[in-house]
């Protein structure tokens, strides 16, 4: 089966059941996507399939393959960073940082179709996004700066 | 641990030689130091300054031994070395190093005394130290307890200073230069000539000289680093996804592995893997303990064809169902289950005597730590001992752990501590660890990493204690004129150390924790501690006995306050004794403008509580809406002494606060026919960012000792949270968690 992932073509051999999640961390070792619960609960292994934010828990490979799939490590690098990821850096949000990955792809998701959220529209679309560590008052935070950022831009 | 056994008998012995009076014989042990780690691995041109600091013609590296679950510590121990080192951020490398006794912990031991951490009379400190000595002795390395701060503040500014001076020592010799003419600025010797040397360029040469041991610390007045924001070492790599946890390794020639145990904790009568067998991806099935493993190419088809497999259960050790628990619970308020009388002020019985008593009863459920990473561990053994890739907060205990599965001794057992994914105390235990062990020797030579899914993770997590509390007061004139407390609640402390074969003795200190060391000072007042027999098993879970016990004292003592006609932060302000408490107090006074008008449907509630020797105090606002309770702010004041970095240190206590509503909101973990009812988020959610408050947090700095912020912000918040709730719907909350009684936005 042939993926398309931050822009490049990988091949995999699996059943087509397996949900891209773990095609992503234990066939392809791009572990920058995180497992927390594997039932749509908690986003931390949340990416894009063109553009939009999923739970790749939830998605079986198969389905993926027609899409162009983004992972953390296709958003940006620490040499160059997304506006978002730049902006959580700024912020300094992380703690153990397991759920971030997942709150910055969802974050950039949410600014790509709504540049200029309310609070409640960052309310509305972090919300699925579980962090047991507590981060979300810099989370909101950041997500502000990076609309911000995105918009000069 | 036969030796264990008999030395800490012998410090407790000690221990109370200690508190009449002598300690000449336990001070002589403590006083060795253990040889240096550093020094084994070490090559040609290479100089280990301390346990704590490498130095290398390539770099620098400072050893940070505290385990980093999130709290963001390695970046704190690295600021504390690199600012007596004259190292700038960004000059150095850090690492956890290897387990040693070298890294033992002091301050652990300091909250398992007895005694108040703000009762600093010659017994409480002599009975620290001893206790801190016992750590030292079996070299406990150990993060926990909020402890890392108060261990590593000054131990790791001496590392720093002596590397320094070594430094400046070596740089005289190579020179001829006097070293008082020489000194330090980012990683450089500075000689009078303006010319200067790499730290780099002389690690040669430091590893030929002894370490110079006569050093002065630096008046705080001069620090360039503590005290001031800085960025925290991960904070790039965990904003990119590039910090790999436990999790995420990838050891050449791994195989996949999960495991399904009995969800009843009891024995496994039989199974039937036939369907598992076939499945895509699997290896091989390997019974374990009290379950089975599935060894696989891809977690995801172990997971799958983990739960293919039938199983036959035997029962629980303990009740199967939750009622039953509370009923013995219920049933410890009696003089056989009395632990400890913690403190009586006054004359109690007498001011309850034909008195007008007000009474009340609270309770505090199990709760499961789940942090976001699942456990997982790499484990792989051959026949020259084992190697681990796992965070853990224990690590000397886990080489005796797993040497203990595997039949090696400990000093064969390498481990690599790597970044948690949070903890909150579950990282503590050795499940994980053991399991994968077990599952590597059936494998030799290869690497096997386990992960649990989160459903396995829920139902073999040890929850915090459960508990409940009895409370009787009386009101005169105005005041509460009797405070009566008695507690009753599993203890974390037994349950864990029975896992670990150690001996755990004295009262528990956790049942109270949080409560008895309150600073009021009410005319009669007593608090008693009973101990529940285990039930389920338990364990620290962040803020351990306090985040029950805080929410014991400060919710019935609220209700006393009200019935008095008081005003519930006024009067504890006017009750408090201990000067840092009352700053804190009056803090959060000032920042939510305490006593102004808040309009229709909205109220305010206080509470304060000392955990981990830091006094807290939080005010809560809410507004009742037509969805339910909404938390509008948090204000929170607390002292840790000083403060490492103020911007990690806020991120701290504003997760720590949400943590405590969160979990006093919506989660508890119950039992049915012996298995955890709640198996992953849905059921025990936590705080959702739309439930998130505003959170202002002040940090004070009047006290004395410098303490650790991991815990102290969560046992308030609870009660600050009941509190308001009250005021604002006159319905009072006195069982966690409080979604059962009220909705909540
Ligand atoms: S792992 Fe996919 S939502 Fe939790
Ligand atoms: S930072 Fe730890 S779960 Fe979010």
């Amino acid at each position: 089966m042939k993926l398309t992932i931050n822009g490049t073509e990988r091949e995999v051999d699996v059943d087509p059941e397996m949900p891209l999640l773990w095609v992503l961390r234990d066939e392809l070792g791009m572990t920058g996507t995180k497992y927390g619960c594997g039932i749509a609960q908690c986003g931390a292994c949340t990416v894009h399939l063109d553009g939009l934010a999923v739970r790749s828990c939830q998605v079986p490979v198969a389905e993926a393959a027609a899409s162009n799939i983004t992972t953390i490590e296709g958003l940006g690098t620490p040499d160059a960073m997304h506006a978002v990821q730049a902006a959580w850096v700024e912020h300094q949000v992380a703690q153990c940082g397991y759920c971030q990955s997942g709150q910055i792809m969802q974050a950039a998701s949410l600014l790509e179709v709504n540049p200029d959220p309310t609070d409640e529209d960052i309310d509305n679309a972090m919300s699925g996004n579980l962090c047991r560590c507590g981060t979300y008052v810099r989370i909101r935070a950041a997500v502000k700066t990076a609309a911000k950022t995105l918009q000069e831009a | 641990m036969g030796r264990l056994k008999t030395l800490t008998r012998r410090a407790f012995l000690i221990g109370s030689v200690a508190v009449t009076g002598g300690v000449a014989f336990g001070a002589y042990i403590v006083g060795r130091d253990p040889e240096n780690p550093l020094l084994a691995g070490l090559g040609d041109g290479e100089a280990a300054i301390t346990p704590f600091v490498k130095i290398t013609s390539e770099g620098v590296t400072l050893i940070t031994p505290h385990a980093d679950v999130g709290q963001g510590v390695y970046h704190a121990q690295a600021l504390l070395i690199a600012e007596e080192m004259d190292l700038d951020l960004g000059q150095f490398e850090v690492s956890p190093g290897e387990p040693s006794a070298a890294y033992w912990n002091t301050a652990m031991a300091e909250e398992a005394v007895p005694f108040k951490s703000t009762d600093e009379s010659f017994a409480a400190e002599t009975m620290r130290s001893v206790m801190g000595g016992v750590f030292k002795v079996f070299g406990v390395q150990g993060t926990g307890g909020s402890s890392s701060m108060p261990d590593s503040f000054v131990k790791l500014r001496e590392a720093g200073a002596v590397a320094r001076e070594t430094l400046k020592a070596a740089a005289a010799a190579r020179t001829g230069v006097p070293v008082g003419d020489l000194t330090t600025a980012s990683g450089e010797v500075r000689l009078p000539d303006a010319s200067t040397i790499a730290y780099t360029d002389l690690a040669t040469d430091a590893a030929g000289i002894e370490p110079v041991r006569s050093v002065t610390l630096r008046d705080p007045s001069e620090w360039r680093l503590v005290g001031k924001p800085t960025q925290r070492l991960d904070i790039v790599g965990k904003s990119t996804g590039t910090t790999p946890y436990g999790i995420d390794l990838q050891i050449p020639g791994m195989v996949h592995a999960t495991v399904k145990m009995n969800p009843r904790r009891g024995p496994m009568n039989g199974y039937d893997a036939s369907a598992a067998e076939g499945m895509r991806g699997v290896e091989k099935i390997i019974p374990v303990r009290n379950g089975v493993a599935v060894v696989a190419s891809n977690t995801w088809y172990a997971i799958q064809a983990a739960n293919a497999i039938e199983f036959d259960w035997g029962a629980s050790p303990y009740p199967p169902e939750q009622d039953q628990h509370w009923a013995e619970v219920d049933a410890s308020f009696t003089e056989e289950r009395l632990n400890m009388e913690w403190r009586h002020d006054g004359d109690v019985d007498a001011a309850l005597n034909g008195a007008e008593v007000i009474s009340a009863e609270y309770r505090a459920p199990y709760v499961a730590h789940q942090p976001l990473e699942p456990l997982n561990a790499i484990v792989r053994v051959d026949e020259n001992g084992a190697e681990v890739w796992a965070n853990h907060q224990l690590p000397g205990f886990l080489k005796m752990q797993v040497a203990g599965v595997a039949g090696i001794e400990a000093d064969q057992v390498t481990f690599h501590n790597q970044y948690g994914g949070g903890s909150f105390g579950h990282r503590l235990e050795f499940e994980n660890i053991t399991l994968a062990t077990e599952i590597a020797m059936q494998m030799p030579g290869v690497p096997v990493k386990l992960t649990f899914s989160r459903e396995e993770d829920f139902c073999q997590d040890f929850g915090r204690q459960i508990g409940a509390a009895r409370a009787k007061g009386v009101v005169k004139d105005g005041k509460v004129e009797a405070f009566d407390l008695q507690i009753a609640t599993t203890s974390a402390v037994a349950s864990q150390g029975g896992r670990m074969g150690l001996p755990v003795g004295g009262p528990d200190t956790q049942i109270s924790a949080g409560a008895w060391n309150n600073p009021y000072d009410i005319p009669n007042q007593r608090h008693r501690a009973y101990l529940v027999p285990e039930l389920a098993p338990v364990s620290s879970w962040r803020s351990v006995g306090a985040s029950g016990a805080g929410f014991f004292n400060e919710g019935p003592l609220d209700e006393m306050i009200l019935a008095a006609g008081g005003d519930p932060l006024e009067e504890r302000i006017r009750m408090c004794t201990h000067d840092d408490a009352r700053k804190v107090l009056e803090a959060v006074r000032e920042m939510s403008g305490w006593g102004s008008d808040l309009g229709p449907n909205r109220g305010r509630g206080v509470a304060f509580v000392n955990s981990f020797g830091v006094p807290t105090a939080e005010v809560i606002e809410v507004t009742m809406t037509d969805w339910g309770i909404k938390i509008d702010k948090v204000f929170v004041a607390l002292d840790v002494g000083t403060i490492i970095d103020p911007d990690n240190f806020e991120n701290h206590v504003q997760g720590g606060v949400v943590f405590g509503l969160g979990h006093a909101i919506n989660s508890e973990l119950t039992y049915s026919d012996g298995i955890a009812e709640q198996t992953n988020y849905h059921a025990a959610e936590g705080m959702r960012l739309y439930q998130t408050p505003e959170i202002h947090v002040r940090g004070l700095e009047n006290a004395e000792k410098i303490r650790g912020v991991g815990e102290p912000p969560i046992p308030p918040a609870a009660p600050a949270l009941a509190n308001a709730i009250f005021a604002a719907t006159g319905q009072r909350l006195r069982e966690m968690p409080f979604n059962k009684f009220i909705d909540f936005v």
